[in-house]
């Protein structure tokens, strides 16, 4: 087991001594209590912000360069101003974490709820809308929990609701929960779901939320983390945020940094200033790999994220160099995967994770994740043919079209691994799907065709398409 | 089991109050429904849509999407072990044969005395604590097999009083008192509201 010396009631959390926005009340038992939030200067930013022109606070955020948390890191004060001057205009809050690695909405969510009730009502104040709904993860109760108690508490003491702190503003906030389903995080999809509909994404143009979005009015819908760290900008003001982390990235975020390192948790973490390297091998961070073993790749940004290896170590933890090397830092989600780990087997389940996931409104979707899926289980039961490997690529171009690391590409110097990638899909979930095996395939052929002449020898088959039927055939 | 109970209804009209339109309320009255019986049936869901005035056939096609809404009813708890990357690498997949060998069933599956039903599921945000699991959608970090059964048996023996039946949520509802909301903006109205008018600077007044 590994050491670790977590906060032991925010599971998880580990208390890096770096500078924190987001995580400051996580050390205090009771940091979820009204009192506990107001004792340590709760609620202070929304009555200094009810005296501002909502115009001001607008511009704080955006002068801070507040980058969106939930994955795509666009910067939210930009977003904001994308809604026309029409009303009725409402906020919604994406508290539906779950991209594979991701671990840090529902920390902010039971440890400070209070302080992401804030961070909306300010949001909501700064853009003149009255009505937020706080949209969590089914499968998250005490997260729910957590937040409706602070929500009655914050009602009762005249906090939110009528009358905000004895002025003329009002504003609600309602809590609402999914019911398991991946593809709700994609924020269209979860309008649907608000909506009362099956979860399933609209074409973006020209569904973008903040046009038409929930009931085809004007929409924000930010990530969790997105809105903790509002209370604290505009309580301490664009500059000083934007003396934290890098000048395109100023700020933290929350890291969840799992796999074979010896100190997996949740950090925060300066944005910029860390690589990859002190991340996995600090002593204020994770301590190095598992029994000393080598770091054979790593998912810098969640299931979604092209894979990292090695030589990429020393990336700063900064979206823009991620994205330059071909991937993404997402929504913070590192998985360190050591040299014991079978590539085969780590890209299948990752793949199976869409394919069960994929919401089933598109073909290339729907049918090619599953079968993503099921040559890949075969490959890895010992079924597999030399040619699926050219297969699983192929389907992959059909999902995501673009140059992709077949042999012969590689020969013709084509640029490998489109990113970010492009779609013949309405949402980017399918495409997502390609990323795994584009990265396996490409930094590990060999353990591919490995795994099947293996199979071959092991099963007295011979890799050879028209004798082997593996229980689950599938042709594509 | 059936019809939501007179309470039940009392509180689905106060939660159909909180959202601009009723069908808003769907997902809400279906976990309502879960919580009453363990499951959703299927009379519950005619009256589901009656309260929000929608087919019964929409109520069960939002209702077929989502995973945690189940038709048919379920073991008293329901274990959830995750076997996504990151609990993969840290054993969650031999946890899970563990498990079905413990139980008894394979994923989905519910035992005899109708007390567990298992299910592999896929990340559930504590992929630091790996491998882990929620019973009904209660946490359980780093199980090992020796924690699995340790936990059976605590279950089977009715120890565990913080976690509920399956279909209980958060044990806290939110409460919006009608004379504290500000009031929910059905999306027919229009204006901007009364307090930004006059708190934008004059020429920025429309
Ligand atoms: C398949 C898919 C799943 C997503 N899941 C989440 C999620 O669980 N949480 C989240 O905040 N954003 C998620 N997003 C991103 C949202 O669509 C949206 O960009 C985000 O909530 C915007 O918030 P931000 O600007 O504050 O980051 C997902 C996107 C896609 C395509
Ligand atoms: S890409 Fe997949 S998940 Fe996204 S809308 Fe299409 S079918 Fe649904
Ligand atoms: S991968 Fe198991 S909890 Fe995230």
């Amino acid at each position: 087991m590994p050491t670790n010396d977590y906060v032991a009631h925010a599971v998880g959390y580990v208390d890096n001594e770096g500078p924190k926005i987001v995580t400051s009340r996580f050390s205090d038992p009771d940091s979820y209590t009204l009192d506990r939030y107001e004792a340590t200067g709760g609620y202070n930013a929304t009555r200094a912000v009810l005296q501002m022109n909502p115009a001001d606070v607008h511009s704080q955020v955006r002068d801070a360069v507040l980058l969106g948390r939930g994955g795509a890191g666009f910067p939210a004060g930009v977003k904001w101003g994308f809604m026309p001057p029409i009303w009725p205009r409402y906020l919604v809050v994406n508290g539906d974490e779950s991209e594979p690695g991701t671990y840090k909405d529902r920390l902010l969510m039971e440890r400070d709820p209070h302080q992401l009730i804030e961070g909306c009502l300010i949001t909501c104040y700064a853009l003149g809308l009255n009505t937020c709904f706080l949209y969590v993860r089914g499968e998250m109760a005490l997260a729910q929990e957590r937040l409706a108690r602070a929500l009655n508490d914050a009602y009762a003491a005249g906090y939110v609701g009528r009358n905000m702190f004895g002025t003329d503003v009002g504003i609600d906030v309602v809590l609402t929960w999914g019911a398991g389903a991946y593809i709700v995080g994609e924020e269209t999809a979860l309008i649907e779901s608000l909506e009362g509909n099956r979860g399933m994404p609209r074409l973006k143009p020209p569904f973008f939320p903040a046009a038409k979005g929930l009931y085809m009015k004007p929409t924000i819908v930010n990530n969790v983390e997105t809105l903790a760290n509002v209370p604290w900008i505009v309580l301490n003001g664009a500059d000083a945020y934007k003396r934290y982390g890098s000048e395109r990235s100023p700020g933290t975020r929350m890291l969840a940094i799992s796999g074979h390192v010896n100190r997996p948790g949740v950090y925060e973490v300066e944005q910029g200033k860390v690589t990859f390297r002190e991340l996995f091998y600090g002593d204020n961070y994770c301590q190095g790999i598992r029994d000393g073993n080598e770091l054979k790749m790593f998912i810098p940004g969640g299931g979604s994220a092209p894979w990292f290896f090695p030589e990429q170590l020393d990336l700063p933890l900064e979206a823009a160099d991620v994205g330059a090397a071909g991937s993404m830092l997402g929504s913070g989600a590192i998985v360190v995967m050591d040299e014991t780990t079978d590539a085969v087997r780590a890209c299948l389940r990752v793949v199976r994770f869409f394919a069960r996931e994929s919401c089933g409104k598109c073909t290339p979707c729907r049918e090619g994740t599953n079968w993503e899926e099921k040559i890949l289980q075969r490959i890895d039961d010992g079924y597999g043919r030399l040619e699926d490997i050219d297969l699983l690529l192929d389907i992959g171009s059909q999902i995501s079209p673009g140059n992709y690391p077949t042999a012969s590409f590689e020969a013709e110097g084509l640029e490998a691994n489109p990113f970010p990638p492009k779609q013949t899909t309405i949402c980017p979930l399918g495409p997502s799907s390609v990323a795994p095996i584009t990265s396996a395939i490409r930094r590990f052929r060999h353990e591919f065709e490995e795994k099947i002449a293996a199979s071959a020898l092991t099963n007295g088959h011979h890799g050879d398409a028209d004798h082997d039927e593996h229980p689950e055939e599938v042709s594509a | 089991m059936s019809r939501l109970s007179a309470a039940n209804v009392l509180l689905a009209k106060e939660i159909i109050a909180r959202y601009p339109r009723p069908k808003s309320a769907l997902l809400p009255l279906l976990h309502l429904a879960q919580e009453q019986d363990g499951y959703v049936a299927e009379d519950a869901m005619e009256h589901i849509a009656e309260l929000i005035g929608v087919t019964a056939a929409e109520v069960l096609g939002t209702c077929s999407f989502y995973e945690m809404f189940k038709r048919e009813p379920v073991g008293r708890y329901m274990i959830n072990i995750c076997t996504n990357i990151s609990c993969q690498l840290m054993g969650g997949e031999e946890l899970l044969h563990h498990a079905e060998e413990r139980l008894g069933v394979r994923p989905g599956g519910t035992t005899e005395d109708g007390m567990f039903t298992l299910e592999d599921v896929e990340c559930i945000a504590a992929c630091t604590e790996a491998p882990c699991l929620q019973v009904n959608y209660r946490y359980e970090y780093h199980v090992d097999n020796e924690r699995f059964d340790e936990l059976v048996d605590e279950l089977a023996r009715g120890s565990r009083h913080d976690i509920p039946r399956h279909g209980t949520l958060g044990r806290v509802r939110q409460h919006l008192d009608p004379e504290r909301a500000a009031g929910i903006r059905a999306p027919e109205s229009t204006g901007e509201p009364q307090w930004y008018t006059s708190r934008k600077p004059k020429e920025e007044a429309r």
